[in-house]
């Protein structure tokens, strides 16, 4: 019967599903069929003998992984470098727009907000430029301005510690732009009736955005959170390894995930470590999101992702 | 809407509490913007400075003893660069092109009512971003199985269809009146006629939305090009650059360690030229394009 409704639909609308028909095509070669790719995370890897023809070995890749402490410290920082980045891009995104949304001035407002969208615009490899030419050792700024101020150099390139704040400051940089146009444009849609009506009863400004403003925009802070937990054990690699790049000095705070699997692609090593890593970033990775969004959707339905 | 925002700010009165307001909103805000645009301003002061200078005093807000001996240096032997431009410039014009063309076409079909698969077929769509085959079966996929290594389609490929752009784009065509569809059906113009010649020219606005934001993302990847491409011939602007600040930046570090004398290495002033060549033109589209990427933002904000 199913069958029958199938063949009845697709000879009604061949036309819609001959259109439809590239782009299934182009998502299941590049996107579907590599998912198959993933068994190698439990194999002996060889090049010649192919993703399928490769011996299996069982779980020894994740015992290698997790016993060479390289497992638990990528997801160790993956993790934390999410939440950190998390919290403080989208808190910063959030304050920027109502700062913003609030503003009088129309050309100040207008060209602060063009200026702060810029970095979205350039590639990581750029970014990667700026970090390099603030923080290093002979002609940075940084130490430009320590030395003008009659302080020693420092060699930030061999303080590993101070690298997480640097992430978490050029990943807020890149995204401030692009992340509070999404919260202007909630605050935009807040109905002005109720600023009026504050207005009236004499709230002052700070009143306003604490007592309307942000419980308006708390659905879109709550999507934006759900997309990224969602993410919480990818990493951005773009920005990992523009900024940090083959530093190996860094890698005990910088190494995520991604960055890890990605050079023993480069350099053809350790290839049954990466493909466990990966294995259990695209399974830990999807069974988050559905947990996550299935308890959204238990407590508040329109929170939901799907 | 933005507009009833302002009106009504520029009504209120400046109390106590609204001029604290003030003070934060505009020395932040105008201390955001700073920070995001003077790196761009040292970026090309520096390219405008000479070596040595560079050297001396480090990167600085204006050109230091000014000079364009990068510039010249570099369009000397401009052969290089032209190549990558042209890379770049050639997967960006194909990938968007088609791109746009496949994005358009299917979020047409599935956003209309009447098609009973639309549903499963968005969520064959949607289900990529939850789950995917991760980096290494997708690097080995494309390599063994699809013989990407090295080809022009491992540039053009991975970025041509976004589940993303397709939402998105999906909303615009949901402002197409279902009315003109149906009119022109009655009148017996088929599916892709009524795709082509109706919907198409009435989706201006979302074509050039995602067409900047797919532009934008051939244009700046560099990612695709170091995974797959070996012939030098072939690599794309951003991934030339960044090979070239890698070659700088590693002599760099063997020198000081060794102490060699940093002014037989490649320049820093021809560094930040090449970033300049490679972003200019980004930046100069930049006043002309945003209003389409913050609309592009915004409609991918709202839900469903």
């Amino acid at each position: 019967m199913k069958k029958t409704g199938f063949l009845h639909e697709l000879k009604k609308n061949k036309a819609l599903f001959l259109m439809v028909a590239p782009a299934v095509l182009l998502v299941f070669v590049m996107s579907y069929l590599p998912m198959s790719g993933l068994i190698l995370a439990f194999k002996d890897y060889k090049f010649n003998l192919g993703v399928f023809g490769s011996p299996w070995n069982g779980l020894e890749n994740f015992r290698f992984l997790f016993q060479s402490g390289k497992g638990w410290l990528i997801t160790r920082n993956t993790i934390f470098y999410n939440l950190l980045n998390l919290v403080t891009s989208q808190f910063l995104a959030v304050f920027v727009a109502i700062l913003i949304s609030e503003m009088a001035g129309k050309v100040y407002k207008k060209v602060t907000q063009s200026v702060i969208f810029l970095p979205y615009f350039i590639s990581w490899v750029i970014v990667g430029t700026f970090v390099f030419n603030i923080f290093n050792f002979e002609t940075g700024v940084l130490n430009n301005v320590v030395k003008f101020f009659g302080g020693e150099p420092v060699n930030v390139y061999s303080m590993p510690g101070v690298w997480p704040w640097i992430i978490c400051i050029f990943n807020s940089w890149k995204w401030v732009g692009y992340n509070s146009i999404i919260y202007i444009a909630a605050i935009t849609s807040i109905d002005a009736e109720c600023y009026e009506a504050a207005d009236i009863d004499g709230a002052n400004v700070f009143q306003k955005i604490w007592y309307i403003t942000m419980p308006s925009i708390k659905p879109t802070i709550i999507t934006m959170l759900l997309l990224q937990v969602g993410r919480i054990l990818r990493g951005d690699f773009e920005m990992f390894y523009q900024i940090v790049g083959n530093n190996g000095q860094l890698f005990d705070r910088t190494d995520v995930i991604d960055t890890y699997v990605f050079r023993s692609l480069l350099q053809n090593s350790n290839f049954g470590m990466t493909a466990a890593a990966s294995f259990y970033q695209s399974v830990l990775c999807f069974v988050i999101i559905i947990v996550v969004n299935a308890i959204v959707k238990k407590v508040e339905e329109d929170y939901a992702l799907f | 809407m933005a507009e009833a925002t302002v009106a009504r700010s520029n009504k209120i009165k400046l109390t106590p509490s609204r001029i604290v307001f003030n003070i934060i909103s505009y020395v932040f805000i105008g201390l955001l913007a700073l920070v995001c645009l003077l790196p761009f301003i040292m970026l090309v002061s520096g390219s405008f400075s000479s070596e040595a200078a560079i050297r001396f005093n480090g990167y600085s807000i204006f050109p230091q003893e000014f000079t364009t001996e990068a510039y010249e240096f570099i369009f000397r032997n401009p052969e290089s660069i032209f190549r990558a431009y042209g890379v770049t410039i050639f997967i960006t014009a194909v990938g968007t092109a088609i791109g746009l063309f496949l994005t358009t076409m299917t979020a047409y079909v599935i956003s209309r009512k009447d098609f009973k698969y639309r549903n499963k077929i968005s969520f064959f769509f949607y289900f990529t971003t939850l789950f995917n085959g991760g980096m290494i079966s997708t690097y080995i996929f494309y390599i063994q199985y699809l013989h990407l290594k090295d080809s022009y389609f491992a540039l053009i490929l991975p970025g041509l269809f976004n589940v993303f752009y397709l939402l998105i784009m999906r909303s615009f065509v949901n402002n197409v009146p279902p009315a003109l569809i149906e009119s022109a059906k009655i009148d017996g113009a088929g599916e892709f006629r009524i795709f082509i010649q109706i919907v198409f020219p009435l989706l201006k606005s979302g074509l050039a939305t995602i067409g900047l934001f797919k532009a934008l993302g051939y244009w700046n990847d560099w990612y695709n090009a170091m995974l797959y491409m070996n012939t030098e011939a072939k690599f794309p602007l951003q991934y030339m650059l960044y090979n070239m600040l890698q070659k700088a930046q590693a002599l760099a570090a063997i020198a000081s360690q060794v102490g060699i004398k940093a002014e037989d290495l490649p320049s820093n002033s021809l560094k930040l030229c090449m970033a300049v060549i490679a972003t200019g033109p980004i930046i100069l589209l930049y006043p002309f394009v945003q209003k389409y990427f913050v609309k592009g933002v915004t409609i991918g904000s709202v839900k469903g």
